[in-house]
């Protein structure tokens, strides 16, 4: 059986420039994840964890090699190409702040639906749903300011997933969240990825995270140490 | 739909914030609503009063005279012409003029001035000259063996009322043209053209004494109002026979340099009045980029979901029109409301009545109601807020992303 993968990379390599010196974030980076993946991107600080997310993300661009996401060369397509990649095909979690404060969480939820063009009555419903699905009904008119962190998570999470993305990237999405709140929310991931079939991938610090995870790649100075399965 | 809602809501996020720069809008446009209807109902009035004074809105005159008078170029049969424009325009300040050079003088002075023929009945209806007499009184008829002339002139000559003064000049012939009559007023207008060098007969003593017939160069008609005036100067011209060699000019033909002298008054105002929406807009601009800047991070992420940075520039600059409009509506009422009133109740300060009475200016101005009047200020306020807000709006185009969303 062929297995079918949602995001591939190939030799890629990240370079900043600080001023005048060159900083290797990433070093030959060669992934496959397959669809329906559950996969954590581990490591201490500065290993380039976030930096290879941002790439696959198409919110940066790498400095060599090749990046495809749902078939798509991500490092190929220009700014208006990935805006619209990132709109229809990748939901993303960050790991704070993730909410438009002026927009209640049942309007943060469509917003990206609202975007995408979809009939308010459609998006109605849909957000209604996933809101209901991560546990906040009853709390789909507040704003984000009335909201707890673990609450604002579960809204991103909605709202990351509503409109069926084929990749969600979260990057450390319990950093800000105490030890009971994170495991909630970990489940609820977990949940999202078996029900709805979303190809997951984190980076985190986190050992909950960790713990969750199907699939454990460690990073360290730019480049893959370690790549375990654990199912 | 959700770039209006997010810009209104984006709006108030800081309510004091956006009442201060709202507040802003709102005093300038109240003060430039107040300032330009003030300021055209000066000009209008300065207008008047100026055109009241002698020349009058319209003239017909022979082609050619006003630029280069010469005494042949006549209006035939000039009384009869102006009772049928009368007739036709329906306005009563419809009179005919003389106008020819002579050398004036008393017992011990001589001067060349302007010897203007009018019609006593009428005059009074086109020139407030007839009622600016300060001493004895105007010309009584026609015929009367009479003159009235300035008070500078009367200084100048030495001449008091019921003195003798001598004119002597050439008819429209070729003829000398002489005559001694007594003065029975001495006018004081305010304007020191008028009053240094001008003299007044009655007109069929002017026809007699310059041999003029029934001729006279002028018939001047005041009355309509400004926005009247058009239609006014297509009646009379209506009247006139083709071919006749006569044509109607208006006030600005007659005056140019009115015209100019408005202009001039304005773009000294309207400096005034950019530098005062400079401020405002400077102030707009610092509010926006402080926002633009306090939302990188918020940007980051609408930009990760899949915004275009377009639409996030528009969010920015519906924010900036929102607040305008808010700035403009309330200083539009508070403004439009101040020039309403005092249209009606008029403007004027301690002592202004009685300077201006000296020169026969009415004590008050009233603001003029138009549309120009009312919008031309926030129309320029709003061009530059939105300006203001174009430079905020275009940095956003240059986020990227992954920069943006780790903004502090």
């Amino acid at each position: 059986m062929i297995m079918e993968h949602t995001v591939i990379c190939r030799h890629v390599s990240k370079v900043y420039r600080q001023e005048s010196v060159a900083v290797q974030a990433l070093t030959d980076i060669n992934l496959e994840i397959p669809k329906k993946d559950f996969a954590c991107l581990s490591g201490p600080s500065g290993s380039g964890k976030s930096t290879l997310l941002n790439l696959i993300g198409g919110l940066d661009r790498p400095t060599g090699g090749e990046i495809t996401v749902d078939g798509q060369r991500v490092d190929q397509l220009g700014k208006s190409e990935l805006a619209a990649l990132r709109l229809h095909k990748i939901g993303f979690v960050f790991q704070a702040y993730n909410l438009i404060p002026v927009l209640t969480a049942i309007e943060n939820v469509e917003f990206v639906m609202q975007l995408q063009g979809m009939a308010a009555a459609e998006r109605a419903v849909k957000a209604r749903e996933i809101l209901h699905e991560v546990g906040l009904d009853g709390l789909e008119y507040r704003r984000p300011g009335e909201l707890s962190g673990g609450q604002q998570q579960r809204v991103a999470v909605a709202r990351a997933i509503v409109s069926e993305p084929s990749l969600v990237l979260a990057d450390e999405p319990t950093a800000n969240l105490d030890s009971k709140t994170a495991e909630n929310l970990m489940q609820l991931l977990a949940h999202m990825n078996q029900e709805h079939g979303v190809t997951f991938i984190f980076s985190t610090h986190d050992k909950l995270v960790m713990d969750f995870s199907r699939r454990l790649i460690t990073l360290h100075d730019g480049s893959i140490v370690n790549d375990v399965r654990r199912e | 739909m959700i770039t209006l809602q997010l810009a209104w809501r984006n709006l108030w996020r800081h309510r004091r914030r956006t009442w201060l720069t709202a507040s802003a809008i709102a005093f300038a446009t109240t003060l430039l609503v107040f300032m330009i209807t003030l300021q055209l109902g000066a000009y209008d009035m300065m207008i008047d009063t100026s055109l009241r004074v002698f020349t009058g809105q319209l003239q017909v005159q022979r082609q050619g005279y006003h630029a280069k008078p010469q005494m042949r170029a006549t209006v035939p049969d000039a009384q009869a012409l102006a009772a049928r424009l009368r007739a036709a325009s329906g306005l009563d300040g419809v009179a005919a003029r003389a106008q020819g050079f002579a050398l004036a003088s008393s017992v011990s002075r001589s001067y060349g001035v302007p010897v203007i023929g009018v019609e006593p009945e009428f005059e009074a209806r086109v020139s407030t000259l007839p009622h600016l007499i300060k001493q004895g009184r105007y010309l009584s008829s026609d015929q009367a063996q009479e003159a009235v002339l300035g008070a500078a002139l009367a200084r100048n000559l030495k001449l008091q009322i019921g003195d003798e003064l001598t004119l002597l000049g050439s008819g429209k012939d070729g003829s000398i043209a002489a005559t001694i009559v007594p003065v029975v007023g001495i006018f004081e207008s305010g304007n020191p053209e008028l009053d240094r060098h001008l003299v007044q007969l009655p007109l069929k003593t002017f026809q007699e004494v310059f041999t003029m017939g029934d001729d006279a160069h002028a018939i001047v008609v005041s009355g309509p109002s400004h926005e009247a005036i058009p239609q006014t100067q297509a009646t009379v011209a209506a009247q006139l026979a083709p071919g006749s060699g006569l044509v109607v000019l208006d006030w600005e033909q007659l005056i140019p340099g009115l015209r100019q002298l408005i202009q001039a008054d304005m773009v000294q105002n309207w400096i005034t009045y950019i530098a005062l929406i400079l401020i405002v807009t400077l102030s707009i601009m610092n509010t926006f980029l402080m926002s633009v800047l306090e939302r990188t991070r918020e940007f980051g992420i609408m930009l990760a979901l899949g915004s275009s940075p377009w639409r996030i520039g528009v969010i920015v600059l519906l924010e900036s029109v929102y607040l305008t409009l808010l700035g403009l509506g309330i200083g539009l009422l508070l403004g439009g409301g101040i020039a309403v009133y005092l249209h009606y109740e008029g403007f004027t300060f301690p002592g202004m009545a009685e300077i201006y009475a000296q020169f026969g200016l009415p004590g008050v101005i009233h603001p003029k109601l138009s549309f120009a009047g009312f919008t031309l200020g926030p129309a320029v306020i709003f061009v530059f807020t939105v300006l203001a807000a174009l430079y905020p709006a275009l940095r956003i185009r240059k986020l990227q992303p992954v920069e943006a969303i780790h903004a502090v």
